[in-house]
C-alpha cells in the first residue's frame, strides 16, 4: 500500500481552475523528477478530468497526492465531483461517447496517459476518478 | 477579456498562442480568426503553437474547427511549432488531428502554405513578386492597355 507524503486539494469549479489545476499538476510532475513526456501525458490526463469535472460534474475538487511505495514515487490525482454521475460507466470510457459537445475523448483519453486508473459513479452520486503516473 | 493577437502577413494571417490558454480563450480565438478570415480575404492561416506545453482534447477540437472553417472560407490552415512530448501525448490521447496541416517551423509553414494556395497571395507583395497581383496594380496607372 503506498503511502502519502504530501497532499493538496484544489477547487476544480471553473474553466479557470482548469488552468489552474494544470499549473499544479505540471509543478508536482516535475518536482517528483518526470520526464518532460510523462509531465506531459499528467498535465494533459488532469486537464481531461479537470474540465469532466466542471462541464459535466457541476464542479468539484481535485486531491494532488504524492505517493510512495516503497519501491517507487508517484503522483495520484483524484477528481470528485457531486453531479448526475454516470449510468453505464463502460459506455463512458469508450473512445467517442460524449453527453455534451465534446469529442468523447476524456475519460478514454486520460486512461491512456496514466499508470493507473480508477473510476466510481452511480447515478445522482457524482463520479470520482482516481488516476497515478509512476516516476 | 484578453484576447490572442491575429497578425496580417500579406494574404496570411499568423497566429502565436503563448499563453495557457483556458477555455474562454479559446473560443474568442475561433470567432476572430473566423471574422477575419472573412473580413481580409486571407488565403492561409497560420497557427504556432511552439509555446503551448499541451494540447488537449478540448484545445484539439478547437484547433481542428478553425481549420475546418478556414478550409469553408477558402482558406488553409497550416499549425507549426508542435513539441515533441506534445505530439506524443497528443496521438496517445486520440487525437492525431486528421485533417489539419502541420509542419515543423513557422518558415516551413509559411512555405507550405504559399505552394497551397497556388503561389502568390491575393493582399499584398510575395516573395516572386510578379506573380499576378494585378487588380492594385493597375488601379495606379501600369500602361493601360485596354
Amino acid at each position: 500500500m503506498a503511502t502519502t507524503v504530501r497532499t493538496e486539494l484544489m477547487d476544480c469549479r471553473t474553466t479557470t481552475d482548469v488552468v489552474l489545476v494544470r499549473q499544479a499538476v505540471r509543478t508536482w510532475a516535475m518536482e517528483l523528477g518526470f520526464s518532460l513526456v510523462d509531465q506531459t501525458k499528467m498535465v494533459t490526463a488532469a486537464s481531461e478530468l479537470a474540465r469532466n469535472a466542471v462541464e459535466y460534474g457541476g464542479g468539484g475538487t481535485v486531491l494532488l497526492e504524492r505517493i510512495d511505495d516503497g519501491l517507487r514515487r508517484g503522483l495520484r490525482l483524484t477528481f470528485e465531483d457531486r453531479g448526475p454521475g454516470i449510468a453505464d460507466i463502460e459506455r463512458a470510457m469508450t473512445d467517442g461517447f460524449t453527453t455534451g459537445g465534446g469529442l468523447g475523448l476524456g475519460l478514454s483519453g486520460a486512461r491512456r496517459l496514466v499508470n493507473d486508473f480508477a473510476i466510481v459513479s452511480a447515478p445522482g452520486q457524482g463520479t470520482r476518478v482516481t488516476v497515478v503516473r509512476w516516476k | 477579456m484578453d484576447r490572442i493577437p491575429i497578425l496580417k502577413m500579406g494574404g496570411f494571417l499568423l497566429v502565436t498562442i503563448q499563453v495557457d490558454m483556458h477555455d474562454r480563450l479559446a473560443m474568442t480565438l475561433q470567432d476572430d480568426l473566423t471574422q477575419r478570415i472573412s473580413s481580409t480575404g486571407a488565403r492561409g492561416v497560420l497557427i504556432d503553437i511552439s509555446s503551448l506545453e499541451i494540447v488537449d482534447s478540448f484545445i484539439g477540437r478547437m484547433l481542428a474547427n478553425i481549420a475546418g472553417m478556414a478550409r469553408v472560407l477558402d482558406a488553409e490552415t497550416v499549425l507549426v511549432g508542435m513539441r515533441p512530448a506534445v505530439a506524443i501525448t497528443l496521438v496517445e490521447l486520440g487525437l492525431a488531428l486528421p485533417g489539419i496541416r502541420t509542419a515543423l517551423d513557422v518558415e516551413r509553414g509559411m512555405l507550405l502554405l504559399r505552394r497551397a494556395v497556388g503561389g502568390d497571395t491575393p493582399a499584398g507583395p510575395g516573395p516572386q513578386g510578379e506573380v499576378a497581383v494585378p487588380e492594385a496594380r493597375r488601379a495606379d496607372g501600369d500602361d493601360g492597355q485596354d
